[in-house]
């Protein structure tokens, strides 16, 4: 019993002091916003590959899940003679929910892990250490351009996820399943509003960013530096990312849309 | 073991009283050492004493419970970060693994500490880079990545890219490990000459017994948390320590025992038998 005891309180100590170091690694994060605009070069460098390169994955998906929301909606909404709002239905889905998360989780999923697996091994092969012992902070030159880079790709990634998204429903709904063109956009123009469905949509992209990239970084800094380490750490980030994004998804839907 | 000289400024790196422990596991317990200006100092010891812990405690990269570790008359565990980076433009540290980035060619790498600490002219750097290159003999390999080495080549360029800023302190961790007799024979020359060229004062962590000799001018010897003995390698050769002459002749049994500690052998081989033969 007192073992039992002893282990939890262990536990528990260890997840505040990991909470503690990923709090102070936040902190250094968001104070290095000065140093990374002045290093311009390695914004973009980041911007390259942790948005461009994660943008292929996020639009043919978002081609996908719009192509299956156009068919399950059209079969649902024919039923009670409402295929005109399929347009509404695709357009609210992916801008409100589907965009924001299957971005993230696919940025996670995609980014996310590299990041992690990137600054693991550059600890585990002392290019970290090496860095500070050239007095170089490798906060503020490797780890903080990887951050903001990956808080500025989200919102952009979510976006063009509804937008491809938005480009399935249509091609199924209207070209393959004969909807009408101007009603299913028409439709989709009345319905969705810019500050509650867009922007909130923005809003959750945003936040989620900030929280993926978060998490993937401190991970990969403070992985232990060793192949096993290594991948521990990268499966705990596509984890953790994954229940942080779903999880916050129902928080903010319900500050932003519901009356709870 | 004679005790350490006083302070003068003829001594560079001054350890004193160091304790520190990691976990339950206590690395240091006292130990003191000088590293005098202009010479090589070898740290020696088996594996897992700690060699590569006290250069990361001389660097500022960890911190002593106890005791303290000053370098060139600032006491490196009483800095704030920024002067410790300052200090830190004056050493330079060899790691094992080279530790070179991964994504930046042969030339980047030398010319990166150039490019974060100095607002050079790109003309003064590209000849600098190419000098440091040179010294270490590999200028033609200025444009390969680092992937593209052998690990005594990447040794080299990351020795190069340690002078970058010519550094008053020298920090080799485990030069020679896994090295074949090429590649040592070149570190060993390079660690001696640039030492003497560069008026650089050097610190060898190395359990390698015949190389650490040839160039060291003072030797320290440190095992379980403790300076064993210390003085110049013929110094060494000669200790009438026991333990001392375990460690230099390579003796497999001796003070530090063959055997890690363990239950009685006879007892854990025939108690286990006959408890299972009651078992039965």
């Amino acid at each position: 019993m007192i073992n039992l005891i002893q282990a939890l309180g262990d536990s528990t100590l260890s997840r505040l002091s990991t909470l503690g170091r990923a709090c102070l690694l936040l902190i250094n994060l968001l104070t290095a916003i000065g140093s990374v605009l002045y290093r311009f070069r390695l914004l973009v460098a980041q911007l390259y590959s942790v948005g461009v390169l994660t943008f292929l994955i996020v639009v043919v998906s978002g081609f996908f899940i719009g192509m299956v929301l156009g068919l399950q909606g059209y079969t649902t909404l024919s039923d009670f003679g409402a295929e005109s709002a399929l347009g509404q239905m695709v357009g609210t889905s992916l801008v409100r929910e589907l965009g924001p998360v299957m971005a993230a989780l696919l940025f996670a999923g995609r980014a996310g892990s590299a990041l992690t697996a990137e600054i693991g091994l550059m600890k585990a092969t002392e290019q970290l250490s090496g860095m500070e012992m050239m007095a170089v902070d490798p906060i503020k030159r490797i780890i903080a351009p990887r951050f903001w880079a990956g808080f500025i790709s989200m919102p952009v990634l979510a976006l063009l996820l509804s937008a491809a998204g938005i480009l399935g429903g249509y091609l199924v709904g209207v070209e393959m399943l004969g909807v009408d063109n101007g009603i299913f956009w028409s439709r989709m123009q009345s319905t969705i509003d810019f500050k509650a469905d867009l922007m909130n949509g923005v809003i959750k992209s945003i936040v989620f960013g900030f929280v993926v990239t978060w998490i993937a970084v401190f991970e990969g800094y403070d992985a232990i530096p060793t192949s096993e380490g290594v991948g521990r750490a990268t499966t705990r980030t596509v984890v953790y990312s994954a229940f942080a994004i779903l999880g916050m998804d129902f928080v903010l839907t319900a500050l932003m849309f519901g009356d709870l | 073991m004679p005790k350490p000289t006083s302070k003068s400024s003829n001594i560079i790196v001054s350890v004193t009283d160091l304790s520190f422990s990691r976990g339950h596991r206590q690395i240091f317990n006292g130990v003191n050492i000088d590293i005098r200006r202009g010479k090589i100092t070898a740290i020696m010891g088996p594996s897992g004493t700690g060699k590569t812990t006290l250069l990361k405690l001389i660097g500022g990269q960890l911190h002593p419970q106890a005791g303290k570790v000053s370098v060139d008359g600032s006491i490196v565990n009483q800095l704030n970060r920024s002067q410790l980076f300052t200090l830190r433009k004056r050493m330079g540290m060899l790691f094992q693994s080279g530790a070179l980035l991964t994504d930046l060619s042969v030339y980047e790498n030398v010319a990166f500490p150039m490019r974060e600490h100095t607002k050079l002219p790109e003309s003064m750097i590209h000849s600098l880079v190419l000098m440091k290159l040179d010294a270490v003999g590999l200028r033609g390999a200025h444009k390969l990545m680092p992937s593209q080495l052998s690990g005594g080549m990447a040794r080299r360029v990351a020795l190069a890219r340690a002078i970058a800023l010519d550094p008053q302190i020298m920090m080799y961790d485990e030069p020679f490990a896994g090295q074949d007799p090429l590649s040592m024979g070149v570190l060993l020359k390079l660690i001696h000459v640039l030492n003497n060229a560069l008026n650089l004062t050097s610190i060898v962590v190395t359990h390698d017994i015949h190389e650490a000799f040839t160039i060291a001018d003072h030797v320290y010897l440190i095992s379980e948390g403790k300076v064993i003995e210390h003085g110049s390698p013929k110094q060494i050769q000669t200790s009438e320590s026991k333990w001392v002459q375990q460690f230099v002749n390579g003796n497999y049994d001796g003070p530090v025992p063959f055997h890690y500690p363990a239950a009685d052998y006879q007892q854990e081989l025939f108690g286990i038998v006959a408890s299972k033969s009651i078992q039965s």
